[in-house]
């Protein structure tokens, strides 16, 4: 059996402040995978990837990089790992070639080794035009795209993506999107990802997991987590404004405004269904769409029933601090 | 890491730090030269007439010595402090935390991109000297020693300072009101057989005589001090700071969260 790309055992970070950022968690990233690790803001995504990429120092637990214990020997982990991080981290006074070429150097590798292999990162990341400018007159997209090929000079064998495409258009996305595909596909890189683009997680990722409160609440496939939706809303564009919303036997349907309706439909049931009705009460709709897409509506009630959860934890158990 | 891929490694930032100090020499290179070239016109030439000899040298000659000190001691200590804690502040210092790298190597290459800088200067200030007086070097094994065991323990104290600061001012408390005062009076300007025994015995307690005092040895052939015992002082607190700095960084102190 192949070692994960990834293994993490009962890893905790408890921060000066006392705040428990990770409670104990479990985590195996496949080789090959791409995955993706998903929670709302301050649940715990950037503390585990900052402790595997040792910018965060660990409280408790074990983190192994194919294999490799990172308490052993941490400098043989780096070399299989490339990392991206949420913001900007280089230089913006350097050239952006020199950048590429430092974090080669950093990795042992020489210019004539790091050179061909540069140029061909500048090429595919579209950045060629620009590599004897300093890196603060690129676009926001562009030192993304440095970032991602900084990350990737030394051909590591899992590529740590923290929010790659917070802030870039939607045409810069999809085309780093294919890029991403393609390091996956063809060079076998395991990917893990960090997004707050849900529809991105969907898109490109076979495996999820989703953290919150610094615990994992779950972790399995894509195609098995889309399975447990139950409900889905769609929202519906009205010809007519309407004064209210109507009432629909079996369908649960709300008013966005005067022109549009949100209709929630459970699993097993029909839209066609749910149009003849509106047919019948002389309701036409010119036009339909997701409220959002499949996985954020999933991800929303998750992070909800397990906010929920822990409240109603806490409520029980009182707090030393209570007067007993 | 191997040790071809260390030096390969060691090499990439030393050169990325000359780099950086000579994109910017308006800033690095320009300033201390046209300093220096004052107080040669000022102290030198000008009030140094008047002053007559010190030590059997005439003032030009005497006063030579401690102002390349100087500039090595401050430049070296500002390239390091500013070019790392720019580094934490632009967050590229995560470049060199994700990777292999050892830590004693990226102390090793800013400190030695920073010793890079302060003989530099220091050379540019010998230069500039050429035009007021002769220099001729009396032992050129001592000057180039404490020289470069000056420019090495300033540049370590730099990384140490930039560890701790967490914001800009903070690399400038120490050269503006530590290393300022302590040059100006460690006895480049004066012999300290000039003043009172009492300021005497307080001056015995800055470091920064001993440098300038060895080095000027290594140059004219006088000093107020013992130059054996300030060199083993020297390459002492060097170990000492090299060894703290390295401690630091291992923890991740400034760095790590």
């Amino acid at each position: 059996m192949t070692v994960p790309a990834l293994a993490i055992r009962g890893l905790t970070k408890v921060y000066g402040n006392g705040f428990h950022a990770l409670k104990g968690i479990d985590l195996d990233v496949p080789q090959g995978d791409f995955f993706a690790l998903l929670g709302p803001n301050g649940a715990g995504k950037s503390t585990t990837l900052g402790i595997v990429c040792s910018l965060v120092q660990k409280t408790a637990g074990e983190v192994s990089i194919y294999g490799i214990d990172i308490d052993r020997d941490f400098a043989k982990a780096k070399y299989h790992l490339g990392v991206v991080p949420q913001e900007f981290n280089f230089s913006q006074f350097e050239k952006v070639e020199d950048i590429i070429l430092s974090q080669a150097g950093y990795y042992g590798m020489s210019l004539r080794e790091a050179k061909p292999r540069c140029d061909q990162l500048l090429k595919d990341l579209g950045l060629w035009d620009k590599r004897n400018g300093p890196a603060r007159m690129l676009s926001g997209g562009m030192k993304r795209r440095l970032m991602i090929a900084r990350a990737l000079i030394h051909r590591p064998r899992l590529l740590i993506l923290d929010e790659p495409t917070a802030g870039v258009d939607i045409e810069l996305r999809r085309s780093m999107w294919d890029y991403m595909r393609r390091i996956n596909r063809e060079e076998g890189t395991t990917i893990i990802l960090t997004t707050h683009y849900l529809e991105e997680a969907e898109s490109l990722c076979r495996n999820i997991a989703i953290i919150n409160n610094g615990e994992i609440v779950k972790n399995t496939s894509v195609r098995d987590l889309l399975t447990e939706l139950d409900t889905e809303t769609f929202l519906l564009d009205l010809a007519a404004p309407i004064e209210r919303a109507p009432e629909l036997d079996g369908f649960e349907i709300e008013q966005v405004d005067r022109a549009q309706l949100a209709l929630s439909l459970r699993k097993g049931q029909r839209l066609n269904a749910a149009f003849s009705q509106l047919s019948e009460l002389g309701i036409d709709v010119v036009s339909m769409r997701n409220r959002a897409n499949r996985l954020e509506e999933l991800f929303v009630s998750m992070v909800k029933d397990d906010n929920a959860r822990a409240g109603a934890n806490r409520a029980a158990t009182p707090s030393e601090e209570t007067p007993s | 890491m191997n040790p071809r891929q260390i030096l390969v490694a060691l090499w990439t930032l030393v050169v990325k730090e000359v780099r950086r100090f000579t994109r910017i020499w308006p800033q690095t290179l320009l300033p201390p030269s046209i300093t220096m070239t004052m107080y040669f016109i000022i102290f030198g030439n000008l009030i140094g007439s008047r002053v007559g000899e010190m030590d059997g040298f005439d003032y030009m000659a005497y006063i030579v010595p401690g102002l390349i000190m100087m500039s090595v001691i401050t430049n070296s200590y500002s390239n390091v402090a500013s070019s790392f804690f720019s580094n934490k502040f632009q967050r590229s210092v995560e470049e060199m935390m994700v990777s292999p790298m050892p830590n004693w190597v990226i102390l090793g290459g800013f400190v030695l991109g920073g010793m890079a800088r302060g003989l530099g200067v220091g050379l540019i200030v010998t230069l500039v000297s050429l035009f007021f007086t002769d220099l001729s070097i009396y032992h050129p094994l001592v000057t180039v020693g404490v020289v470069t065991m000056t420019a090495t323990l300033f540049a370590i104290g730099g990384f140490i300072n930039a560890l701790l600061a967490n914001k800009f001012d903070d690399i400038s408390i120490v050269p503006i009101f530590v290393l300022t005062p302590l040059t100006y009076l460690g006895g480049v300007f004066y012999s300290i057989d000039m003043l009172p025994d009492f300021w005497q015995g307080v001056s015995m307690v800055n470091p920064i005589l001993y440098m300038v005092n060895a080095f000027r040895y290594g140059i004219l052939g006088v000093s107020d001090i013992p130059v054996a015992g300030a060199l083993i002082a020297v390459a002492l607190f060097i170990v000492v700071f090299f060894l703290l700095a390295l401690w630091m960084l291992e923890r991740g102190k400034g760095i790590r969260s």
